[in-house]
């Protein structure tokens, strides 16, 4: 772990840190790093990775519109919409 | 609770069915309590105004119809479940202000099945924590030493129960969140089968281990929560097509396995209080036997790179655009992004999202995110075969009693390490229950029951025979006894 690789990851999380916080980061990202390096040294030869618990494939429900929640009322919580659209920074001058 | 705040929710059933007291009453005690002790600060919010005009519908139910299900029982939920109209806020700034605009399947069911929501409970920010410390409106006091930590994430929960200001609630557990705080604070606790409960409307963490379950006193009282909480949801895709979990009318000798792994571990304390637990175990009529978990020492390093692989894919959603927190007067759309995930998320939330990204980013994903998959596929393996010769495996919820709060902010693996005991039946997804089963220093500890896929019943039946022979679980906050003299 370098710092080279705490900007990076900040940067892939849309996140940042006063330089305080990136040196702390640097730190704790090192020991969990060790932490997770533990398992290197498992024999996982042939061994298929398991993404779902109890290798469940994903079920198809009918392909029926299933309304729960319109628009406005999803919207009342957002920090600024108009018309029903989301508004952001401009993106395109 | 009108009378006694520590009676269980079958308890309360009775005296309700008999009329001897009122679903306001009981709800109106249970926000009294809360008030009462809010130095706790196992509430987020409550929700008065709701509670009464459920509790009074529940009234005239019960009038008419007689009491059944939860109709007229007081509970509250984890601040992660959604509930329509009610601030949902995960403990995090990030969703301060957030107002669920519908219900988790788990809300609207514990509604239909009349329980009387008085309140959303405090944990860690996003459940990720073992210590309910990092939410934002601090941390939750554990009832038996308020200088001591509730466990987490779901602490708020157990520690409400513990103190008798609400005889039940949901928690939630991805890595031990409802078992640990449930030892924490000597009350129940299960985890189901992954699938069992539905996740829709319960804020994701991470998605391939989280799973929703009940918080009580008893045994008994999980299994009435789980009655109503269960269940295909086809809003929930990983929700599983499986029969209810039905009370086995004939209750058998079990053979129950003993992983040297968790034993061998344990201090002599714990260690001391386990070994009681086990020769009781043993006393009820069950056969023990040696079984070996051998991978479980790679156990919490699968599980935070699993863990935080998915949260960091999940936390991508809070962009400060559809709702949660938003930066003020941003310069362009990456500033608003950074800015508003930077002020909205806590340390530990950031810390668990740039793990993620790292195991995942290009050069390190086969090396980290699938070697942990494929350590994961070993640990549900060991369980597997274990599973072949005894029908639950007992062991230890967590290395110690509860510790004081502020510690282990050093480093954050120290707490990582913590739920080495808990982590191994989430990668495995399976069912596990935590129940009081001695005290350590005044404190009570808790044993695990881990079972195989959708074994519910025999987990809370195993629970409701060692409730009816124990009293661990009747004690309450601040009285202690010594544990039993080894024989």
């Amino acid at each position: 772990m370098d710092s080279e690789t705490v900007e990076k990851l900040l940067r892939l999380s849309a996140l940042e840190l006063d330089e305080d916080g990136r040196a702390r980061l640097l730190r704790d990202l090192g020991r969990i790093v060790a932490l997770i390096d533990e398992m290197q040294s498992v024999d996982t030869e042939g061994v298929a990775p398991l993404a779902h618990p109890l290798d469940a494939v994903q079920p198809l429900r009918p392909d029926r519109a299933d309304p729960n929640v319109d628009r406005a009322t999803l919207q009342q919580g957002a920090p600024a919409t108009r018309d029903g659209l989301y508004l952001v920074p401009r993106v395109v001058e | 609770m009108a009378g006694d705040a520590f009676a269980t929710l079958s308890e309360l059933r009775t005296e309700l069915a008999a009329r001897r007291v009122g679903a306001v009453e009981l709800a109106e005690a249970c926000l009294d309590r809360i008030a009462a002790e809010a130095h706790l600060n196992a509430f987020v919010s409550t929700c008065p105004e709701r509670a009464l005009a459920r509790a009074k519908a529940a009234d005239r139910r019960i009038a008419k119809e007689g009491q059944t299900a939860l109709v007229g029982l007081p509970f509250a939920h984890k601040d992660i479940f959604c509930v329509q109209g009610l601030p949902t806020t995960c403990a995090s700034n990030m969703l301060a202000n957030f107002v669920a605009p519908y219900d988790a399947t788990v809300a609207a069911r514990m509604d239909a099945a009349g329980a009387v929501l008085v309140g959303k409970t405090n944990m860690d920010e996003f459940a990720m924590g073992s210590s309910s410390q990092t939410g934002h409106l601090g941390s939750v006091r554990n009832p038996w030493d308020t200088g001591r930590v509730a466990g987490g994430s779901s602490g708020g929960s157990a520690a409400a129960v513990a103190a008798g200001l609400v005889p039940g609630a949901t928690g939630t557990d991805t890595g031990g969140s409802i078992r640990q705080p449930a030892a924490f604070c000597g009350i129940s606790g299960l985890k189901p089968t992954y699938g069992r409960v539905s996740r829709y409307g319960m804020i994701a963490f991470a998605s391939s281990l989280d799973q929703g379950g009940p918080m009580a006193r008893t045994a008994e009282d999980l299994r009435l929560l789980l009655a109503c909480m269960e269940g295909r949801d086809p809003r929930d895709s990983t929700s599983a097509e499986v029969p209810p979990t039905a009370r086995d009318a004939k209750p058998r000798p079990l053979r129950i396995g003993i992983p040297g792994e968790y034993w061998d571990a344990l201090g002599t304390d714990m260690g001391t209080a386990l070994d009681a637990a086990r020769r009781a175990i043993e006393g009820l009529g069950h056969q023990l036997a040696a079984v070996s978990l051998p991978h479980t020492r790679a156990a919490v390093a699968s599980y935070y790179v699993v863990s935080s692989a998915e949260a960091s894919t999940n936390l991508s959603r809070y962009d400060g655009v559809r709702y949660g927190h938003r930066a003020s007067a941003p310069k362009d759309l990456e500033d608003l992004y950074r800015r508003s995930r930077s002020e909205g998320f806590g340390d530990e939330v950031k810390r668990r999202i740039l793990t993620g990204a790292y195991t995942l980013s290009v050069g390190y994903y086969d090396a980290y995110y699938q070697k942990a998959q494929r350590v994961r596929r070993l640990i549900r393996q060991d369980f597997l075969d274990a599973f072949a010769s005894v029908d639950a495996i007992l062991g230890p919820v967590t290395p110690t009693p509860a510790f004081e709060q502020g510690t282990m902010q050093a480093d954050p693996t120290d707490m990582y390490r913590q739920d080495a005991f808990t982590v191994p039946a989430s990668l495995a997804g399976l069912p596990a229950l935590s129940v009081p089963c001695g005290q350590v220093e005044g404190l009570p500890v808790g044993m695990q029951l881990i079972g195989p896929h959708f074994a519910e019943d025999r987990l809370l039946a195993l629970g409701e025979a060692w409730q009816r022979e124990t009293d661990w679980h009747m004690l309450r906050p601040r009285e202690s006894r010594a544990a039993p003299e080894a024989t």
